[in-house]
């Protein structure tokens, strides 16, 4: 038997391990149930790829307003669907252009990490800069993932006792039309200069030759930092956790109208 | 990587808002400005501090915690008559784009909450020991106070993490 270990198998020894779990067109409550659950109740390190979602979804943030931030009457007319995240963060509208990636780390899985937003940021968009090496100006603009000055990357995090949560929504591709449901929020990174969503943003699709391709440099990204493990969803419950105050939840029709009869009120 | 993160932390560290008498920084000195912890008040190894007095502890974060954190811009805390366990989180501060866990030093029940953070969050970063205070609990066992760390105590703590 040969005891030498191969360069790889070398390399590996020590890194801890990250499951990884990969998902097509789940539906974004349900990832976020799942992504709490993990954060809150696992052990383990995790990252999650889910590729698009099944419909066109609003998500706010922990403290989101929606008088302040979404345009209430055609969001009601329309009847789309708004989901208050338990990470902090602005609002996005995610659909099936969208890809999410997600990681969930124990406060010690990346030595000499610090568990702060900044921190956290700075090691997530130093991955992505080697990820998309070649394919645009890369830059961590404030705290969005940006081609030059045009947001494709939208970040949120949890921090908890000894664990955190670093999930992103990458643009590979949007409908203008989706965004008009946003209004432009009161609380703005400087770098956006007050530009409308079509100057601001940008489609990742035309900088990166394939989504395949971004998914599958992001995975050798991390397997320079952890021991990656293919996890399966099925191996997984996707209950919603139980009852904390700040859990991801799906806002009711009757809250929504209560929200746009306010603002309505309040602008008589 | 280290030294990259480790710049991010002392830029961080040069952004602490100061309480009490501090110098001030040149913009590109590598020098760093401790964040300040108050004698008379124990602290955890999770960045909050409890201060003790007859039968009411008070419970905020640190200065340390506020000035890693960044401008808090919501604060989310329990209502009075709840109980919360030494170590468990009782509530979330988020601050850039993060939601923090607050966990509690003590068990207990929450008897006052500091309504004031509703309209003016930032006052955890201004005043992280007074006007920024979080929770009041009535404890159900002070001893669990014992095992908390006093202020050269903290002090080293967050120099000895912020070294890493």
């Amino acid at each position: 038997m040969h005891l030498r270990m191969t360069l790889a198998q070398a390399r590996n020894v020590g890194l801890p391990c990250m499951n990884l779990l990969r998902m097509t067109a789940v539906p974004i409550l349900e990832q976020l149930h799942l992504e709490e659950r993990l954060l809150r109740t696992s052990v383990d390190n995790w990252c999650i790829v889910n590729d698009r979602t099944n419909r066109p979804t609003i998500v706010m943030g922990v403290s989101g307003r929606p008088s302040e931030l979404i345009e209430l009457e055609s969001v009601l007319r329309d009847q789309i669907p708004v989901i208050k995240r338990f990470t902090g963060g602005g609002t996005v509208i995610v659909d099936d252009g969208t890809v999410f990636i997600s990681f969930i780390c124990n406060k010690n899985a990346i030595p000499g990490l610090q568990p702060y937003p900044h921190p956290i940021m700075s090691w997530t968009s130093q991955l992505y800069s080697e990820v998309l090496r070649g394919f645009g100006d890369f830059h961590l603009r404030e705290n969005d993932y940006a081609f030059n000055s045009h947001k494709f990357g939208g970040n949120a995090q949890s921090i908890i006792k000894e664990r955190w949560i670093h999930h992103t929504s990458f643009l590979w591709d949007y409908d203008i039309k989706n965004m008009e449901y946003l209004k432009l929020p009161t609380r703005a990174p400087k770098y956006r200069s007050a530009r409308p969503h079509v100057n601001f943003l940008c489609r990742m699709k035309e900088y990166v030759p394939s989504k395949s391709m971004f998914i599958e440099r992001t995975i050798k990204s991390l397997g320079s930092h952890f021991l990656v493990k293919p996890f399966e969803l099925d191996d997984i419950t996707t209950e919603p956790p139980y009852n904390l105050p700040h859990s991801t939840k799906l806002l009711t029709r009757q809250e929504l109208e209560d929200a746009y009869s306010s603002q309505c009120e309040n602008l008589r | 990587m280290a030294l990259k993160l480790w710049a991010s932390s002392a830029a961080n560290a040069l952004r602490t808002s100061c309480s009490g008498a501090r110098t001030a920084f040149p913009a590109f000195s590598i020098s760093r400005c401790f964040s300040s912890a108050i004698d008379g008040l124990k602290y955890t190894s999770s960045h909050e501090w409890v201060k003790h007095e007859g039968s009411v502890a008070t419970i905020g974060i640190t200065d340390h915690a506020q000035g890693h954190l960044g401008e808090v811009v919501f604060v989310e805390l329990p209502e009075s008559g709840v109980a919360v366990a030494k170590g468990g989180s009782f509530g979330a501060v988020e601050s850039v784009k993060a939601t923090s866990d607050v966990n509690s030093p003590v068990s207990g029940e929450v008897v006052e909450v500091n309504a004031k953070l509703t309209e003016t969050p930032g006052l955890i970063n201004t005043s992280p020991y007074e006007d920024g205070w979080m929770i009041k609990v009535k404890p159900s066992d002070p001893s669990e106070l014992n095992s908390l760390m006093g202020c050269k105590e903290y002090t080293k703590f967050c120099e000895e993490e912020d070294a890493h």
